[in-house]
């Protein structure tokens, strides 16, 4: 050593640690109690988040589950030809059907009602469908009294299922003193009955509550997450196979990669006005599509599949390429055998997840009119349909009283897809995640 | 010692290499590396840590074409053909120089089918009782088919690290290379494991041109006849493993063997 250190000074003796001292008892108690105090906060966290979600769930469930039911009244119907305006040896014939598809059932309703007596304006303004479809199913009632059930107002409707407050006065429970009668009086003729409301799953939206359906609005969902999945799926995984195997490191990929996660956050209404911009007004398509829906949100949740599927690729061991090389397989061939196979539980499980954020998705739809009031279920990519949570949406504006239901009801069956998709999503996962 | 050299300095050999640079980027791992690798004996590349020797044993069948940045100067031949040639097929190369990885890597498919990959790859079987032949033989030849023969629907990563990495061999011969390389391929494996890898190595010598790169000298003067020392990307000397061993003419390579560092 060059230089010596000048001698140092005397080190301290130190005193033994005295565990003992008021001090150092204070101390550890505090550390004790700091970390209680956090861990019931956590508990308290827990507790508050998890009583917002009950909360949630209770309220949707307890105005939701009456809007799959209908109620329905009884009627004797006389299916008289000379009031239906047919000629019942036509009927018989060839064109018998679309004879009676365009038969005069209003005017037979109208008769019908008669038997209810003071409630005979307590049909639901559908009520003739039941008659017509009736008549169609079984042409050998022409002439004949059946005696059929059918829908009454949603307000009759609501009444028996205890929805409002009768104790309340009159102007604040909002139904009539008529309507409340006319109740009473069905009821007490045993006329009323309340069942499963087959027309809420399969029917397509209505201005009236008790004919309205989620049916079509599903069906719009479906066609449009089709349309969806086409395209993101493949582009999404394509993407990602190239940036991933292919692409040359450097300050392209990294500018890509950056754009990506970028876009992966753009809020959803920028994906509409873009769909607005090209596709509505530049390519030309159809407004209120399913296919001009499926394309925006196929972009919007493009960047989440990319993002996904790099991290499940980037998780395939380098050995297992190694090996597939080494024995000569081409590039393209180590991909496509063993590289997408690996990875294709976690590009299903984020694939999966981008289609639930999809299905939830208005703001983007509502730019490309698919908040349309459509009375039809679709009929195909291009035929005007709205999707299940714009139906929620739109239900929830309306202001008579039956859509509130109506509205739970639609909540419900979303988040049952939702839920069914994200169990798929945790299902795929746990049974083909592999560990090297 | 197993070697025979009159033999191996009489026929022409398997690869050759000249004056071979790699470059990793702005960094030079291979300097100006010449060696002949004969077909009939099981040759060694030794050195310390990143002496080179395992990127050296890449460039024999260019699985450094898939390292970023890597470029490889210099002629490699293959029966006196040039391997790194623009008319050469890669993945024709591959099937005749086979290679063994560090650490085992069977796919994680079932016995049968990591075997069978290889020769369906290159339409080597014309039926079902053909691969099925392919497979077993391959299979016999890496000693693995009395413990595989019952089992061959099950996983080939179900297997113990010494059977596995006998798979991985079974795999290579499975497309009858010519040369099959391997790296370091008992360097995750315990020491009856590595045993058995050796017995396995003497047993295909002169069946195929086998290149062994191993950090255990031990197992170098057991296995192989030829011994190259490498040295900080360069080749230091290049002999007769029992010449190496005994009589090292390189005081770097004395120096190595008798363990002054490393």
């Amino acid at each position: 050593m060059a230089t010596i250190a000048a001698p140092a000074a005397p080190i301290a003796e130190r005193q033994p640690t005295d565990w003992a001292t008021p001090a150092m008892r204070s101390r550890i108690a505090a550390r004790y109690r700091a970390e209680r105090n956090f861990r019931r906060l956590g508990a308290a966290a827990l507790v508050i988040a998890a009583s917002f979600l009950a909360f949630l769930l209770f309220t949707i469930v307890r105005d939701g589950w009456t809007g799959f039911q209908r109620t329905e009244t009884r009627i004797d119907v006389q299916f008289d030809a000379a009031t239906l305006g047919v000629d019942p040896a036509a009927v018989a014939g060839p064109q018998g059907q679309a004879l009676l598809a365009r038969a005069d059932y209003q005017a037979l309703l109208l008769k019908a009602a008669e038997q209810l007596g003071p409630a005979d304006d307590t049909l639901s303004d559908a009520a003739w469908m039941e008659l017509r479809e009736a008549l169609m199913e079984d042409p050998a009632l022409l002439g004949k009294r059946a005696s059929l059930w059918v829908p009454v107002r949603s307000s009759i409707d609501l009444l028996a299922k205890g929805k409002y407050d009768l104790a309340a006065p009159a102007e604040s429970r909002g139904v009539t003193d008529r309507e409340v009668s006319d109740w009473r009086w069905l009821d007490g003729k045993g006329r009323l009955r309340t069942g499963f409301n087959t027309t809420f799953l399969f029917g397509a939206d209505s201005t009236e509550p008790e004919l309205a359906g989620i049916g079509g609005a599903a069906l719009g969902s479906l066609l449009t997450l089709i349309v969806t999945i086409a395209i993101a799926f493949p582009l999404g995984v394509f993407s990602a196979v190239w940036l991933e195997e292919f692409a040359p490191k450097g300050r392209l990929a990294d500018i890509i990669e950056l754009s990506i996660n970028n876009l992966a956050a753009v809020p959803s209404i920028i994906f509409g006005l873009l769909g607005l911009a090209f596709f509505l007004n530049f390519a030309g398509m159809p407004r209120s599509a399913p296919l001009v829906g499926g394309i925006t949100l196929a972009l919007m949740i493009m960047p989440v599949i990319v993002i996904a599927s790099r991290v499940a690729i980037k998780s395939v061991p380098p050995s297992i390429r190694d090996a597939a090389l080494g024995i000569g397989a081409s590039p393209i061939q180590v991909v496509f055998h063993h590289v997408l196979p690996l990875a294709l539980p976690g590009i299903m499980t984020g694939t999966i997840i981008g289609i639930a954020r999809a299905l939830g998705e208005t703001a983007p739809l509502l730019l490309i009119g698919m908040r349309a009031f459509v009375t039809d279920v679709p009929q195909g990519f291009t035929s005007p349909a709205t999707v299940l949570p714009m139906q929620v949406f739109l239900w929830s504006d309306d202001v008579q009283r039956g859509f509130v239901e109506k509205t739970s009801a639609a909540i419900m069956v979303l988040m049952l897809v939702l839920i069914a998709m994200n169990s798929l999503a945790i299902y795929l996962r746990n049974r083909f995640e592999r560990r090297w | 010692m197993n070697s025979n050299p009159a033999i191996g300095h009489n026929t022409p050999p398997k690869m050759t290499a000249r004056d071979v640079n790699v470059f990793y980027g702005q960094k030079q791992a291979i300097k100006n590396v010449s060696i002949d690798v004969s077909r009939e004996h099981v040759t060694a590349f030794i050195g310390p840590s990143g002496c080179g020797k395992s990127t050296f044993l890449r460039c024999l069948n260019r699985m450094n074409d898939t390292v970023d940045g890597a470029r490889v100067e210099g002629r490699i031949e293959l029966d006196g053909q040039d391997v790194y040639a623009s008319g050469m097929d890669v993945v024709q190369l591959r099937a005749r120089v086979g290679m063994v990885f560090q650490k085992p890597n069977p796919f994680p498919k079932s016995i049968y089918e990591n075997v069978a990959y290889g020769p369906r790859l290159h339409g080597l079987a014309r039926s079902k009782a053909d691969m099925d032949e392919i497979v077993e033989s391959a299979l016999k030849r890496a000693g693995l088919w009395d413990e595989a023969k019952d089992r061959l629907n099950e996983s080939g990563t179900a297997m113990s690290g010494g059977q596995q990495q006998r798979l991985c061999i079974a795999r290579a011969i499975a497309v009858d290379p010519e040369v099959i390389l391997m790296d370091e391929p008992c360097s995750a494996l315990d020491p009856i494991a590595t045993a058995r890898i050796e017995e396995l190595i003497d047993e295909l010598r002169g069946r195929y041109a086998i290149v062994i790169v191993t950090h255990n000298m031990q197992q170098a003067a057991r296995v192989s006849q030829k011994t190259a020392f490498f040295h900080l990307g360069t080749l230091v000397e290049y002999d007769d493993t029992s010449s190496i061993f005994t009589n090292p003419k390189a005081t770097r390579t004395k120096d190595y063997i008798t363990g002054r560092y490393g």
